[in-house]
């Protein structure tokens, strides 16, 4: 995405809010304007000010009342200006942050899958955030600095070309000398940068890992190393914070030089008459208000490339491809599960499954085994289109699942994940999380055919604690359990399993395997699986190697066959 | 973040020289006003050149020092702020090193390591900040005030009064906004968590088709995150406007009364120019002190963070004897501590009615667990998901304090132990197989820092690690990535064993640690432990009867209540929980024996 589309989509943004950018915008020229007048009439009054006995009273109180009208205006125009503009960004920034959401939950698995959680979230905030500050400030600062400059020039050139020369020769010093140490400070922020890298990476360790170092007693030893890196650290954040901090000592010694050279060259003026005092205040005033203006530029110019840096990650996130439109039409399932002649795969270049037909009659059990990493959730993300196939059909009831909507294939669909997840919320919440409609009553008979109830009953208040984000404070076990109340509580026509019960103790999963057992009479159910009698009992057996499926077939079949479930019922079983 | 800044004490030249030479900078600037009126007053008025030029080599001068004085002060502010960080780190990581179980999960990993990283670097920045240039403000305001007493009272009167009314706007809306903006940064923490929450949970959500609430979640936390950047925004942008019009109120009042002062001849012109100038230099001084106000606060409120984990009381206390008594008996009701001495005296672990109650929770996590173990007994600990196995066995190095009964190890209950020497006893092999960047030697070499090669081999060989240790590339200096990433699991949890055998314990726990290995591997492991030392005490904690079938004692627990304790057989027979356990895996293992190493990755 280049930089001209991206300002162009940040202008969609804002566009909305037209009224207030022309209301700031006019509210920061006459701000500015108004500032810059304030000294001339300083100047003004000065030079009505002579000497003992020499003083205009009457046309000094009348430059004062102006003054102080102008100072109100200024005032007020400052005001709504900054109003103005935090209005337009915080509404521009929770636009995007919301059409990035909405975006979250319309992409496509394929694209959110190939993302880190970590990149994504850096995107929708981090990004958005660094993206606000670099608006503000651009509205804020350029607009206003880049008028000061302009407004300044007309006004010093107004009272004295010459001067103004002077002022205009020096000050560039200024922006060479903040580039120099810009330059020169780079590679030591990239050695801070670095090194603040390694030390994170030993907190993460250390701290994700500290019941090992306490059980070791290694707490000496980690902190030496903790140190160590802590020393180095110092040492070159020492250096990078120094030297890029001479920026500011140095620009403002340029606009001493600037001031003293006015003061020089104006007071030489005033004695030939040149200029009046009271002038000569003035540009001392502007000379300061001159070279001001660039050093905030300079900031704003790499905060607002900073800016526009993160706008173009959010757009990039905000314009991918978002998955394909729903047919709008329903299927009423009815446990029938064809597969025909299926080929998929992740990427190109590395075709997985090729001609996959299975069909399935209602009831039946599809047991999917294979070692680990062979794919095994590649047909769950099939057949809830998480991911679309290739080529060759899938369909329910006849029907192909494409040519229905997500929401009515995916209710169909009763799913407990290997990933137990769970929502920061109140343990009713997520029980309901498929009918939220349900009534407290239904909940519990749902936890209790799931064997939640138990210890949901002895957890502070009950179903309405509130458990943290990822389960918080719950054993992998319950919040296993609490997943398979959530299905437990909608019974779709049809199941998918996914290693559900693998940590569970035997007992409680024995118990489990009963409430499924009920739960899937009558439903067609895909389950991966692990335990041999699970895999046994199955109609079909799915083999799966290397992302594809090799073998199919009943435990009977599939032995007599001498394959690669032979091989690895033998060595697993 | 107040008692942050003793840790300020290791740089107090530094801190007390940064301001120092930011005061000479502003003094040196607060000459410059004088110097003009001088040139307007003197060099203008007899149309003197040379003095005119005098002068204006003695602003150059002045700037010169100024560049020198602020380049000084810039470098003990930033030695003294980098260094402060680097001691806060070195405590924090010290402090959170040293809390035990209980106070990690209460706090979470991920907020500890937050605040040990970004959390620093804003502190860092704040006090940087502050010792160069929040300073420099006062200095420069009070200094204004100052050199215009030496140019006329009555004037300098109109900044007596300017001053606090400008003090009141910044620190009025300073105060205000603070809080606020800690409330704004707590409405971005919904608004990550939220987002955080749907990437994890993507396809629950799409599951249970459940988008539309959850963008209509996500808009309620943003929309009240915008009201809150909105409502913050409206007061901060109070300030500039208030501030410029106070100091121009201020101007207009000094100048006419300079206007009076100069016809009464007790003023001159150029004078009123020199307190214009201060006045100006006020109005730029506070701009600036405006736009580093969220900087600090920010800081502040990250500061406040970092100290809310300093103030949690740093982990493991060692008590002494008749502390350890004196909370005994407070814990459990009675004055009668008579009953230890019922324990036997070769006993080498005593569960003496030991009971637990995280902080928070509503029931007893394990309650009056009593139990002696001899040195050199197995004992096995069975039970479900949550029945407090762990728990139990967590309780003997202390990782999580008895809130009732206690511990004795040796005889000593174990909060009197100095940690290092408790540790020293125990072997201990936890439940997730955590491994550390470094050779498979270091990994092993965490038991024992100065294990040989044939010690490390050995322990190897005992763990049943050896094979593929032995077949990785570099043996023993093949690295392990950070967190075992490149080691299967089953692979992890024989190095885990490795790492705690090799230092010949005397008691050894197996925290569920052979979830990954397949039963006869596990057998060989419980075979060659058993033959490792005789005088071993051993816990094994697992789920699989198979496990713990042949320790001499198996304890089994159910919702954190002892069931049952005594041998295989003498469960079978007595203890109905124990029995349904077996059954349920007789079940499985008739079909054959199921594999667990399978599910776990």
């Amino acid at each position: 995405m280049n930089k001209m589309s991206t300002v162009k989509q940040i202008f969609q943004y804002v566009k909305k809010h037209t009224f207030f950018l022309v209301l700031s915008v006019l509210f920061a020229a006459v701000s500015v304007v108004l500032t810059l007048y304030v000294p001339i009439l300083i100047g003004d009054a000065v030079d009505l000010i002579l000497s003992a006995g020499a003083v205009e009273f009457a046309g000094i109180i009348k430059i004062l009342t102006t003054i102080a009208v102008c100072v109100g205006l200024t005032g007020l125009a400052q005001w709504i200006m900054n109003v103005c503009n935090n209005r337009i960004t915080y509404h521009v920034v929770h636009d995007i942050r919301e059409s990035a959401f909405d975006k979250l939950e319309k992409l496509p698995l394929s694209y959110l899958d190939t993302k880190t959680q970590g990149d994504v979230v850096s995107r929708i905030i981090t990004d958005v955030d660094q993206f606000a500050d670099g608006l503000l400030m651009g509205f804020t600062q350029f607009f206003t600095g880049v008028v000061t400059i302009v407004g300044t020039l007309l006004f010093m050139l107004t009272i004295h070309p010459g001067i103004t020369v002077v002022v205009i020769v020096i000050t560039p010093v200024s922006l060479f000398v903040a580039a120099f140490i810009a330059k020169r400070t780079y590679s030591m922020f990239q050695l801070q940068s670095k090194t603040r890298g390694e030390q994170t990476a030993l907190i993460d360790e250390m701290i994700g890992g500290q019941k090992v170092v306490q059980a070791f007693g290694r707490q000496d030893e980690v902190l030496g190393q903790f140190d160590e890196i802590n020393t180095r650290l110092q040492d070159c954040s020492l250096r990078a914070t120094f030297f890029s901090s001479l920026t500011n000592p140095c620009t403002r010694f340029v606009n001493s030089l600037v001031y003293a050279a006015v003061g020089i060259s104006g007071a030489a003026l005033a004695i030939r008459g040149g200029i009046t005092v009271g002038q000569l205040t003035s540009f001392l005033s502007y000379a300061n208000q001159y070279t001001k203006p660039f050093n905030e530029i300079s900031g704003v110019v790499t905060e607002l490339q900073n800016a526009l840096a993160c706008a173009a990650r959010i757009f990039e996130f905000i314009n991918a491809e978002p998955e394909s439109e729903d047919v709008p039409d329903t299927v009423e399932a009815d446990g029938h599960v064809e597969l025909s002649d299926v080929v998929f795969s992740y990427v190109p270049e590395r075709p997985l499954i090729r001609d996959f037909n299975l069909k399935v009659e209602p009831g039946q059990r599809i047991a999917i085994v294979g070692p680990t990493g062979c794919g095994k959730t590649t047909v769950i993300n099939l057949l809830m289109r998480f991911y679309d196939v290739k080529e060759g059909s899938i369909k329910i009831a006849g029907k192909d699942i494409r040519n229905i909507t997500r929401k009515n294939l995916r209710t169909s669909f009763g799913m407990v994940l290997q990933d137990t997840w769970l929502r920061a919320g109140t343990i009713r919440d997520n029980i309901a999380m498929g009918k939220p409609d349900a009534t407290l009553e239904e909940v519990i008979e749902a936890a209790k055919a799931s064997h939640a109830h138990s210890f949901i009953k002895r957890l502070p208040q009950g179903y309405d604690t509130v458990i943290g984000e990822d389960g918080g404070n719950l054993s992998q076990g319950q919040k296993q359990l609490l997943c398979i109340a959530r299905v437990m509580l909608c019974l779709p026509p049809m199941l998918i399993l996914d290693e559900a019960t693998s940590s569970i103790d035997t007992r409680t999963e024995i118990r489990i395997q009963k409430a499924f057992a009920t739960m899937m009479q009558g439903r067609t159910s895909f389950i991966v699986a692990h335990r041999l009698s699970t895999i046994m009992e199955a109609d079909v057996i799915l083999v799966m190697k290397d992302g594809n499926i090799i073998e199919q077939g009943n435990h009977e079949t599939l032995l007599a066959q001498g394959g690669f479930y032979k091989t690895l019922y033998e060595s697993q079983f | 973040m107040k008692k942050l800044l003793v840790y300020m004490k290791h740089y107090k030249k530094e801190t007390v020289l940064a301001p120092l030479f930011k005061m000479l900078e502003a003094s040196f600037e607060l000459f410059v006003p004088l110097v003009m009126a001088a040139i307007v007053d003197t060099g203008i008025k007899n149309a003197d050149i040379p003095y005119i030029l005098k002068m204006g080599l003695l602003l150059v001068l002045l700037a010169v020092i100024g560049l020198g004085t602020s380049v000084t002060a810039q470098f003990f502010s930033a030695k003294a702020a980098v260094g402060f960080t680097a001691k806060i780190k070195h405590v924090l990581f010290e402090h959170i090193q040293s809390m035990n179980y209980a106070q990690v999960d209460k706090a979470g990993t991920s907020t500890l390591i937050t605040r040990l990283t970004s959390d620093m670097n804003q502190v860092q920045s704040g006090v940087n900040l502050v010792l160069r240039l929040f300073l420099r403000s006062p200095i420069v305001v009070f200094g204004a005030m100052i050199m215009a007493f030496t140019i006329d009272v009555k004037a300098a009167l109109i900044f007596v009064v300017t001053i606090p009314l400008l003090s009141i706007v910044v620190f009025g809306i300073m105060l205000i906004s603070i809080p606020l903006y800690k409330k704004v940064q707590a409405a971005l923490d919904r608004v990550l968590g939220i987002t955080r929450e749907n990437l994890s949970g993507v396809r629950v959500i799409r599951a249970f088709c459940r988008e539309k609430e959850e963008q209509d979640r996500f808009d309620g936390y943003n929309d009240n995150l915008t009201q809150l950047q909105l409502f913050v925004g409206k007061i901060s942008a109070l300030m500039n406007p208030i501030t410029y019009i106070i100091v121009n109120v201020a101007t207009i009042v000094l100048i006419y009364t300079g206007a009076v002062q100069v016809d009464e001849g007790i003023l001159t012109r150029g004078e009123v120019i020199a307190l214009v100038n201060y006045m100006s230099q006020i109005l730029v001084e506070l701009v600036k002190l405006a736009n580093l106000i969220i900087t600090v606060t920010k800081a502040v409120a990250c500061g406040n963070r970092i100290q809310a984990v300093l103030d949690t009381p740093a982990g493991i206390r060692v008590y002494t004897e008749e502390e350890a008594i004196a909370e005994l008996q407070e814990n459990s009701g009675s004055t009668d501590v008579e009953q230890c001495s019922t324990i036997t005296k070769d006993a080498k672990v005593v569960f003496e009615h030991a009971t637990l109650r995280y902080p928070g929770a509503g029931a007893d996590s394990l309650s009056d667990v009593h139990l002696e173990v001899k040195q050199g007994e197995t004992i096995g600990i069975i039970g479900g998901t949550g029945s407090g196995k762990s728990t139990l066995v967590q309780m003997i190095p202390r990782f999580y304090d008895a809130t009732g009964g206690r511990v004795l190890v040796d005889g000593r209950d174990v909060k009197t132990y100095e940690p290092e020497k408790l540790i020293e006893k125990i072997g201990m092999v936890p439940q997730k197989a955590m491994l550390f960047a470094g050779t498979i030697r270091d990994n092993i070499c965490w038991g024992k820092e100065d294990a040989t090669d044939e010690e490390i081999w050995e322990a190897l060989e005992s763990a049943q690690a050896k094979d593929f240790v032995s077949e990785k590339e570099g043996q023993l200096d093949f690295e392990v990535q950070q967190g075992g990433r490149n080691l299967s699991g089953g692979q992890k949890q024989r190095l885990t064993i490795a790492r705690a055998l090799v230092k010949k314990p005397e008691i050894l726990i197996l925290d569920d640690s052979a979830s990954a290995l397949d039963y006869a591997t596990d057998a060989a492991l419980r075979a060659a432990i058993r033959k490792l030392d005789e005088e071993m005490t051993v816990f094994i904690v697992s789920q699989r009867t198979a496990s713990v079938l042949h320790a001499d004692r198996i304890i089994v627990l159910e919702d954190g209540d002892v069931a049952g304790i005594g041998t295989h057989d003498e469960l079978l027979s007595t203890c109905e929980v124990y029995r349904e356990i077996h059954e349920s895996q007789l079940t499985g293992a008739k079909h054959g024996e199921e594999k667990d190493g399978v599910k776990h990755e």
